[in-house]
């Protein structure tokens, strides 16, 4: 039992240090994939992004009304229900807008990121490339990345924007609040260091769910069964990593 | 042979290869010498690791002993910059074909002269449009790899390996899953490509009839190391037990058709022991 435990502690360790090589070796290629190759990287940025806001877009106004709803219900108890455009923004940018983006873009992006990656493993894609004198760092795996790492903070703000609005409506639209006040006490209430909080996390949560769906996907055992599993993997590891990161980066800001 | 003449006639030379996986021993003390120009054919029953080997020539895989010589240099030492060079020199066509699903027929085919030259649009159509013609799929450009079957996957994989006019082109079971015609095409035209533009050939396979039409020489592989090499005739003509059993395709002889397993009797009739 014990010798297990160390077995698997001893393999956790000599995972989490292959991924780490892999993350250096993804940010070696990146400036060179940057510089010559933007195309496969805007290309990426599509995937990852555009074809996320969809549901980036209805979950945000969805989570903005319920805030409206609980922030209306609860502050009207204490006479601030004018505040709730104050508590509503301060929740989306601060942590809802990064922590909720971050897991549905790994349940619609990091998924696909994985799935795919695997494949072509599985279909022995990579290693045709190899054969044909093409890095598969630089023309499959960075592109992948940069394009998820970039489109994930870019999706955070639309999150927030549009779940402030889904806020709006039901505040002042529904519930008869403001407009003015929904707006001045969020000016008022805002530090710039909010937002940059928010900032820093869409960022860390972009990067860290799109080198673990990368990260998956090159892993992946090439067999159906595999490709499944590392894409079951994607959305848990990333979830807990991103649970796990936002405790820790909220507790060094504040 | 002596050593010197050895050298200029060997496009690539195994020496003393040993890889394991695992427990498992795939090859023990591997010696091949693929010579320049000609088609070499390494046969053997499945399981005796041939595609194996073809991933260790083209160091997609690492040898645990011995050594890989192509054109004299041994390639564990090349650096990846070297190692890419020479792949650029190689064409491999792999068993399931290996084309990039993303993208339709024509752009696979045009997917290294994409990522090595800046050739112009026109000229790359053309070279494309004239490799698509030499497997007889001019008219499947525009159509995407999921549509294809497996033969025609095959093919324009075979296309997509010939694009850089290698030296070496590699097959990995070319024949399996095709039919007559298109096997007869495609025999055709490895033998031509071979003669025409003097391309060596290196071709995995267990189609022995295919293999003797094609082979300018061949090795057989059983075990772990060579057993018999010669011109295909040599191979049909052996006394060797072995190589006639594999050569004629017999269920008796030295390598047993069923996986070892226990008494068949007894198995039947016998009470289960779980």
């Amino acid at each position: 039992m014990l010798k297990n435990l160390y077995y698997e502690f001893k393999e956790f360790l000599r995972q989490f240090g292959a991924l780490q090589i892999f993350f250096l070796r993804l940010l070696k290629n990146s400036p060179r994939v940057l510089f010559r190759r933007f195309g496969l990287v805007v290309q990426q940025v599509y995937n990852a992004g555009a074809l996320s806001l969809v549901i980036i877009m209805v979950c945000g106004v969805f989570v903005g009304g319920v805030l409206g709803l609980q922030g209306y219900a609860n502050l009207a108890r204490f006479n601030a229900a004018d505040s709730v455009g104050a508590f509503t923004a301060f929740a989306l940018l601060k942590e809802l807008g990064p922590v909720i983006t971050a897991l549905l873009f790994a349940g619609r992006a990091g998924t696909a990121l994985a799935s795919e990656i695997g494949l072509m493993k599985a279909t022995d894609q990579l290693a045709a490339m190899e054969m044909m004198a093409i890095n598969p760092i630089r023309r499959v795996f960075v592109p992948r990345f940069l394009g998820g790492a970039i489109s994930m903070p870019l999706l955070a703000a639309v999150f927030s924007a549009v779940g402030l609005f889904g806020a709006h409506i039901v505040a002042v639209n529904l519930l008869g609040v403001d407009s003015g006040a929904f707006w001045q006490q969020m000016q008022a209430g805002l530090d710039p260091s909010d937002v940059y909080e928010g900032i820093v996390k869409s960022v860390v949560f972009g990067i860290v769910a799109s080198l673990i769906a990368v990260w998956e996907g090159y892993n992946a055992i090439p067999t159906a069964e595999g490709v499944g599993r590392a894409t079951t993997r994607t959305v848990v590891i990333t979830a807990i990593c991103v649970l796990i990161l936002d405790f820790m980066i909220t507790a060094v800001a504040i | 042979m002596n050593d010197s003449a050895d050298k200029v006639d060997n496009i690539i030379e195994i020496r003393d290869l040993c890889y394991s996986r695992g427990q498992k021993e795939i090859f023990k003390n591997l010696d091949i010498d693929i010579a320049r120009g000609k088609i070499t054919a390494i046969m053997g029953p499945s399981g005796t690791g041939k595609t194996t080997l073809l991933w260790l020539i083209t160091r997609q895989l690492v040898p645990d002993r011995g050594r890989i010589l192509v054109d004299g240099k041994d390639i564990a030492t090349m650096n990846q910059a070297e190692l890419y060079r020479l792949r650029q020199r190689m064409g491999m066509l792999f068993q399931n074909g290996a084309l990039l699903t993303d993208y339709s027929v024509f752009e696979n085919v045009a997917f290294p002269l994409r990522e090595h030259t800046k050739l112009p649009n026109r000229l790359i159509r053309h070279v494309v449009l004239t490799k698509l013609h030499a497997v007889g799929l001019r008219g499947a450009a525009d159509m995407m790899p999921g549509e294809l079957s497996g033969g025609m996957a095959r093919r324009v994989a075979l296309a997509r390996a010939m694009v850089m006019d290698p030296e070496i082109l590699i097959y990995d079971e070319p024949f399996v899953g095709l039919d007559p015609i298109s096997m007869g095409v495609i025999v055709r035209l490895v033998r031509k490509m071979n003669d025409a533009l003097n391309i060596t050939s290196i071709i995995v396979s267990h189609d022995v009839q295919e293999v003797a039409t094609v082979a300018d020489c061949s090795y057989l592989i059983s075990d772990g190391h060579v057993v018999a090499s010669g011109t295909p005739d040599d191979l049909q003509n052996t006394t060797s037990d072995l190589v006639r059993q594999f050569m004629h395709g017999m269920a008796d002889g030295p390598v047993a058709f069923h996986y070892s397993a226990p008494d068949y009797a007894e198995q039947l009739l016998g009470r289960d022991t779980e």
